[in-house]
């Protein structure tokens, strides 16, 4: 074991944990402990709004298979990656200032609490919307979960069980007694680690590399395809990167975990500050991170797995302590988005079904009780899946995002701006969504060379205002006041 | 209608705008100079030229954008029920 690079490495875990303990002792002090545990009473301020949405989307695939393909395709994976940015403004600013003021209003908790406000209180919409949370997000997480524990694997030469167990208990003690304001607080401490950890490593690898000319050059002698914006074999057409802007760019407003912290903070200065400072960090690490990924090609010849190309250039480039700090970056990227999965999951069963149609009468101590069980159980679950995965977890993770996606992208933002929409285009909308997705990406994946997700996205448009216009319109006080 | 939501409708399409603006500066530099042969590329800062416009100059155009949006055309609205007016 190298414990130079270890111990930078534990310090961060070390500080992730105390920081997620001490922002815990504020969950037991509010008073209504649901809006504080599942949303951090409403009171985030800039920075943290900023981070905790970037950390949470920013997650395995921005720091270890991204870099990965971008060491295999060259400049162009880059250039497909950098449709990321919008995600730093686009989702703040279309959910915007009147998300915020509906989730009071509805006094929401949860995306599905929003949905059951917005959409007359339809009982298929809220279970159809939580039980796709929970099938969807307990399938991502256990991926994520799975990918942390390799990371540690790789970097510390533990076996992959100790690996799994060592991530696990770092990160369910701190979602568990803290909820979302933990989450939040660690978050922000996970993103300032991501991007230092991308700058150091960008830094480090120009110099290994001997400077950007003299890469470019050594790149364009071994195959001058990867300076194109085409991949290396010129199989990446436009239109399919283009596409791209749809799954990781402006249709990421529909995933419930990202969505749910648009409702989340204190007031309009603090979303304007978010927005601002969203856009940069979002821009560089995306940035930073892919473009190593290119830079590393010279440098380290002919890595077969895609996926140790990160780890294995930090410890090439970087002493062995600053490499330690770089690769709690992706450590860092990975606790984020579990820790916002895991809450969301929880949510969905506490208050989304178990309180809205168990146990509507359920007292703040058997709320407080089932949360914390909940989060628990949910919790060692997934990490039990994580040991051996099954093949329909692997395969329901494949449609997480694109499938949330296509469900919850327009009854979230036409529910906001489209006064007309109703319960039936909701419901259409996500069983149009979900359902053209797992088929056309089972039987047709690409479609006139696009990513599976964009003709789904479309239909379930089409589903929503059809089906809206076709019924009786939504009762004026469930959309205005 | 609420004085706040004609505020929220103005900045949801001042997003849109950004993201439209976002993807054609990201699809213009990209394609328009990225498509010729390589040997024809110029080179700025030891990149394709295509490159540092599109993912470089096109990140911090963005960024400009944002702050500027943010400074000078999004409002400041209370988002609690009893401030309404």
């Amino acid at each position: 074991m190298n414990w130079d690079v270890m111990i930078p490495l534990i310090i961060f875990v070390v500080l992730v944990f105390a920081i997620g303990f001490w922002s815990s002792k504020k969950v037991y002090a509010k008073s209504n402990f649901m809006q504080e545990y599942f949303l951090g009473s409403r009171e985030l301020g800039g920075l943290i709004l900023a981070m905790t949405m970037i950390a949470t989307y920013g997650s395995a695939s921005s720091f270890v298979g991204g870099p990965g393909a971008a060491y295999t395709e060259g400049l162009g994976w880059v250039l497909l990656s950098m449709a990321q940015v919008a995600t730093g403004y686009f989702i703040l600013m279309i959910l915007g200032k009147k998300f915020a003021i509906m989730a009071r209003r509805y006094n929401a908790v949860t995306i599905v609490d929003y949905m059951k406000g917005r959409y007359d209180n339809s009982k298929p919409v809220v279970i159809l919307s939580a039980l796709s949370i929970i099938i969807f997000l307990f399938a991502a997480m256990t991926a994520q979960w799975v990918g942390g524990a390799r990371l540690i694997e790789a970097i510390t030469g533990l076996p992959y069980t100790s690996a799994l167990f060592l991530f696990a208990v770092a990160v369910l003690c701190y979602v568990i007694i803290g909820g979302f304001r933990a989450i939040a607080i660690t978050d922000a401490v996970q993103g300032f680690v991501m991007f230092f950890g991308t700058l150091i490593l960008l830094v480090g690898t120009i110099i290994a590399g001997g400077g950007l000319p003299n890469i470019m050059n050594d790149l364009a002698q071994e195959n001058e395809l990867l300076l194109t914006p085409f991949g290396h074999d010129g199989s990446l057409a436009a239109l399919y990167v283009s596409s791209f802007w749809i799954l990781v760019g402006v249709g990421v407003v529909g995933l419930p975990q990202i969505a749910v912290r648009a409702m989340s903070y204190k007031d309009s200065r603090a979303m304007h500050r978010a927005l601002i400072i969203g856009t940069i960090v979002v821009a560089f690490m995306m940035f930073g991170m892919h473009f190593a990924g290119v830079l590393a090609r010279p440098i380290l010849p002919g890595i077969e797995e895609a996926d140790t190309v990160m780890p294995t250039l930090a410890m090439t480039v970087l002493p062995a302590w600053l490499a330690g700090i770089v690769l709690a970056a992706p450590m860092a990227a990975i606790m984020s988005t579990v820790d916002a999965l895991l809450l969301m999951v929880s949510s969905s069963i506490v208050k989304d079904i178990y309180y809205n149609y168990v146990n509507p009468d359920a007292t703040e101590k058997r709320i407080k009780q089932m949360s914390l069980g909940v989060t628990s159980v949910i919790g060692i679950l997934v990490v039990l899946f994580a040991l051996s995965p099954p093949d329909l977890l692997i395969w329901l993770n494949l449609f997480a995002f694109g499938g949330l996606e296509s469900a919850f992208v327009w009854p979230l933002v036409l529910g906001l701006y489209w006064s007309r929409g109703n319960k039936y285009g909701a419901l259409a909308s996500i069983i149009l969504g979900v359902g053209s997705y797992v088929a056309i990406s089972i039987f047709m994946p690409e479609p006139f060379g696009m990513h599976s997700v964009v003709l789904p996205v479309a239909l379930s448009l089409v589903g929503y205002v059809v089906a809206s216009l076709c019924t009786p319109a939504p009762a004026l006080q469930q959309v205005r006041s | 209608m609420d004085r706040r939501f004609k505020v929220a409708h103005r900045e949801a399409w001042i997003g849109v705008g950004l993201a439209i603006i976002n993807f054609v500066w990201w699809y213009g530099f990209a394609y328009g100079l990225g498509s010729r042969p390589v040997s024809e590329y110029q080179w700025v800062f030891g990149m394709p030229a295509w490159f540092f416009y599109s993912c470089v100059v096109g990140s911090i155009v963005m960024i400009v954008l944002v702050i500027i949006a943010v400074r000078y055309f999004f409002t400041e609205v209370p988002l609690e029920e009893d401030n309404e007016q």
